[in-house]
């Protein structure tokens, strides 16, 4: 299963996480002349020096290393946004900020292969992480506030954090309902785990208080 | 889509506006993290993968091309990873959807319902799945246990229900995103408990909202494409 998740662990890995968020589309400037593109994903181009286009991250990439474009690293990644981004989020305790769905992974790329064409890039990279922090220990915060409820709203997370949280608060989450409705789910609740409840048969003892 | 009789509304006008503009590789996209994030088999979609195959095939063809008449290699190798995205888009798919039927194809062929979901190849799969399974486990264990407990889908005979088949578990939790608004639902519709603090339990989604949820009341609104599971 070579390239696949095994979906037992984690539903998404990182790296398809990753693959997701390079169909996001960015800005490059092309240093040489190209034809359009007309790929599975759509059409991209025609390729001009010096006229920027879109394209999605994996192309800009792939075109950066060859050293055929830069990057137009996007509006919200600049460290007038990005601070004010982290004052935002430091101020609001229960809410996140609006930032792209793939914000991680985005950065990540760039900072990897594009440095050179994000100003101020240490400042940018260290807001960044700032920014991952305070908002994982919000969501670390926030789960306290979970209770038995079928549905809750996650505005403005995003798919890496998502993807973190969503083995615990998932199962949680079911935890809670189980308890709510002892009669909907059998008690093998996991019959992959390949745990036997022995303690099942063993009477039942009232709770003191 | 065919969800309102009537005349369009502006809200279905922009749906078939991002519908029309919306590629192949995207619904592939949207139908891969759909399948691996629902507890259950969805609706094979049959549509879109032959739609999917027959432009990979295209596109097959024309990286092959330029291979053989020495067209520039860094747009060849462009073509080339467009290609290996689409395709491992559908492989994984596809293959996501055999572990499903592997683990519940005893359960799948119980429905009706739900056989209608695969797609015929991913029948063929299913039923010789079953033949050889149970043929292996009758061989192995169940011809030497006493009678009683020698059936493939029950602990015993005294079991009143299959109770030794693994059945998808509808209220696990997932993340969804909503791309249309759906209607107030109410949560807990077929909740019997009382006491149960009904606070919040009509609940509503827009467009871009992202929400933790459980996946059973929320099925038809996956079905009919207006949230989608990340």
């Amino acid at each position: 299963m070579a390239g696949q998740s095994d979906p037992h662990i984690s539903l998404f890995s990182a790296e398809e996480v990753e693959f997701m968020a390079e169909d996001e589309l960015i800005e490059i400037v092309p240093n040489m002349r190209m034809d359009p593109l007309n790929f599975i994903c759509g059409d991209f181009g025609p390729f001009l020096p010096q006229i920027a286009t879109p394209v999605p991250l994996w192309l800009a990439v792939a075109l950066k290393k060859r050293g055929k474009c830069a990057i137009r690293p996007p509006l919200w990644m600049s460290v007038e946004k990005l601070t004010q981004v982290l004052e935002g989020e430091r101020d609001s305790q229960g809410a996140f900020q609006a930032l792209p769905f793939h914000y991680v992974e985005i950065s990540r790329l760039l900072f990897d292969h594009a440095r050179d064409d994000i100003p101020d890039m240490y400042m940018v990279r260290s807001l960044i992480e700032d920014i991952r922090d305070v908002r994982v220990h919000k969501v670390e915060t926030s789960l306290e506030k979970f209770s038995g409820t079928s549905a809750v709203k996650i505005p403005n997370l995003s798919a890496m954090e998502v993807n973190i949280i969503r083995p615990f608060v998932g199962r949680a989450l079911q935890a809670f309902y189980k308890h709510d409705n002892p009669e909907k789910i059998p008690d093998v609740d996991r019959a992959s785990s390949g745990q036997t409840r022995v303690a099942n048969n063993e009477p039942r003892r009232p709770l003191r208080r | 889509m065919a969800s309102g009789a009537g005349e369009w509304s502006t809200a279905q006008m922009d749906d078939y506006e991002t519908l029309i503009s919306t590629t192949d590789v995207e619904l592939l996209k949207r139908a891969w993290r759909n399948e691996k994030a629902a507890p259950e088999i969805l609706p094979f979609e049959e549509a879109l993968v032959k739609r999917a195959k027959e432009q990979i095939q295209l596109m097959e063809e024309t990286v092959d091309e330029f291979a053989e008449s020495g067209h520039d290699p860094l747009i060849a190798s462009l073509y080339q990873m467009d290609l290996d995205r689409a395709q491992f888009l559908l492989r994984s798919y596809l293959r996501v959807r055999l572990q499903k039927i592997e683990k519940f194809m005893f359960y799948i062929w119980k429905s009706d319902a739900y056989r209608h979901r695969l797609s015929t190849e991913e029948e063929k799969f299913g039923e010789r799945c079953i033949r050889d399974i149970g043929k292996h486990l009758e061989e192995t264990v169940l011809s030497k246990l006493p009678d009683n407990y020698q059936s493939l889908l029950k602990q015993s005979i005294i079991s009143e229900e299959d109770d030794m088949v693994p059945e998808p578990q509808l209220d696990t939790f997932v993340v969804a995103k909503c791309q249309r608004a759906t209607r107030p639902l109410f949560l807990d519709g077929s909740r019997q408990s009382a006491g149960f603090d009904n606070r919040d339990d009509h609940f509503q989604m827009v467009p871009g909202d992202l929400c933790i949820l459980r996946y059973r009341p929320f099925q038809e609104e996956l079905m009919s494409g207006n949230i989608s599971l990340v």
